[in-house]
């Protein structure tokens, strides 16, 4: 078990300036994100995109909000815990034990919450028979490929993921490819090595079509594809797989006991804590009244939030607020030389 | 000041508005007015119409503001930016009359605009 004085759920631009604030005042903590990389929604959905209303810092990416905040990490050893889910939350004695979904217990008086909009789950297929064949003969992610020797694939989409699968699945199984349109949105190069091989005979291409409905009692048999027109297609299959891009789903997170107001988690604004005591929502995931969803004011809520922990895991210390300027213990925490 | 009360500047104090009709997944009609300039996607966060996500805040990131736009009015907006048919892909069910709603910015030329939301957002 991992006894720690703060656990933060979240590693997006909240979750890393609260890990700052948290051991500049002396606290440790760790954090656990959903993705296998940190950054949160800057680096999954915007990492090209400037971003203008980060203070003294006119213009920069959501890639380069995320560099400079890892940086600013550095004096600092804090643990992450990537691809990992925070399935469970309870209350023994003062301190709250958390697992997640690979099996990690914590336990720590303070959780503080940064999730954004939710953690980023694989985006499914429209159809309700497709959940009993999940992970069975139907999969949003690649785990083992060797399963696809020799089999008959059907891969949905027409990203980067569903093209790269195509091509180097097409050596191995006989894939059959179904888009929406004709145009697709991954790397040119390997569109064009799609084509090449649909020429080749070595990928079946169905454009236009989309997934209509699934048969097959215990093992996948055969899927239906629809065009725009209502033309159905029968395509015999072993596996398919779905490659929609993620979707953020607040998960676990509504089963905790927390009051959720669309899917926000209501707070105060001294400590920007929940209705749970030592449980904090900051950054996007938190609402009150005048709640701004800008990268600000997660920094501002993680800040006072990183204060009223230390209340909760130092219950016998008095906490003083110091200035970065001039603080000696500060300084020698940040590994910096005192004037 | 003068400006206040001439009839001439009028017009900067007047906000205009322009309906909008949302049809949610239950086969509801929601007339709104909408102010002008704003996205259809805002007239429905900001007026509670459920089955709009907009989880990126309009940034035409993440496909969960999507709606099916009557067809009367599918050809009449403006057309899609670079991006939008790719968030397409991923969003719940497209069909060929699909449109990001954080994509369509009201105006006048918009009024009695109908939009059906889908029964999921992903």
């Amino acid at each position: 078990m991992n006894k720690i004085d703060a656990l933060i759920i979240g590693a997006g631009p909240t979750g890393l300036f609260t890990a700052h604030q948290l051991k500049l005042i002396g606290l440790n903590c760790e954090i656990v994100d959903n993705l296998d990389k940190i950054g949160g929604q800057c680096i999954e959905l915007y990492p090209d995109k400037p971003i203008y209303d980060i203070p003294a810092v006119p213009e920069c990416t959501g890639e380069e909000l995320t560099n400079k905040l890892i940086n600013q990490l550095k004096p600092f050893d804090i643990k992450f815990h990537l691809s990992e889910r925070v399935d469970e939350v309870k209350k023994e004695n003062e301190n709250w034990i958390v697992k997640t979904n690979k099996g990690t217990i914590f336990s720590t008086p303070n959780v503080i919450i940064a999730g954004g909009v939710g953690s980023f789950e694989p985006r499914k297929f429209p159809i309700k028979d497709c959940e009993k064949f999940e992970d069975k003969s139907i999969f949003y992610s690649v785990k083992n490929k060797k399963i696809f020797d020799g089999k008959i694939v059907t891969i949905f989409g027409g990203g980067d993921s569903a093209l790269d699968w195509a091509v180097e699945l097409s050596k191995t199984s006989k894939v059959n490819l179904v888009h929406r349109r004709e145009d697709f949105r991954g790397a040119q190069a390997t569109v064009d090595h799609v084509h090449e091989l649909v020429k080749e005979g070595k990928i079946n291409l169905f454009t236009k079509y989309q997934i209509a409905s699934i048969k097959g009692d215990n093992q996948l048999e055969s899927i239906d594809i629809k065009s725009e027109d209502k033309e159905t297609k029968n395509i015999k299959t072993d596996y398919a797989l779905g490659f929609f891009g993620l979707i953020m789903q607040l998960g676990p997170i509504a089963n905790w006991g927390l009051t959720i107001d669309k899917k926000t988690i209501e707070v105060d604004t001294e400590k920007f804590e929940t209705n749970q005591q030592g449980i904090y929502a900051v950054g996007d995931i938190c609402t009150y009244p005048g709640k701004l969803k800008l990268i600000l004011s997660g920094f501002h809520e993680g800040a006072l939030a990183a204060r009223a922990c230390f209340k909760l895991a130092r219950p016998n210390e008095k906490y003083r607020f110091e200035f970065t300027t001039s603080s000696k213990t500060i300084k020698d925490r940040l590994g910096v030389k005192s004037d | 000041m003068f400006t206040h009360t001439c009839p001439i500047f009028l017009h900067n104090y007047i906000i205009h508005m322009t309906k909008i009709t949302y049809i949610t997944h239950d086969n509801k009609n929601h007339t709104i007015d909408v102010q002008n300039g704003l996205t259809v996607m805002e007239g429905a966060v900001q007026n509670d119409i459920p089955g709009i996500d907009a989880d990126c805040g309009g940034g035409m990131a993440c496909a969960t503001c999507h709606v099916y736009v009557n067809d009367e009015w599918f050809d009449k907006l403006p057309s899609k930016e670079d991006g939008e048919e790719d968030m397409l892909d991923m969003a719940f069910e497209p069909k060929k009359n699909s449109r990001l709603s954080c994509q369509i910015i009201v105006s006048d030329e918009l009024d009695g605009l109908t939009v059906s939301i889908p029964s999921k957002q992903g």
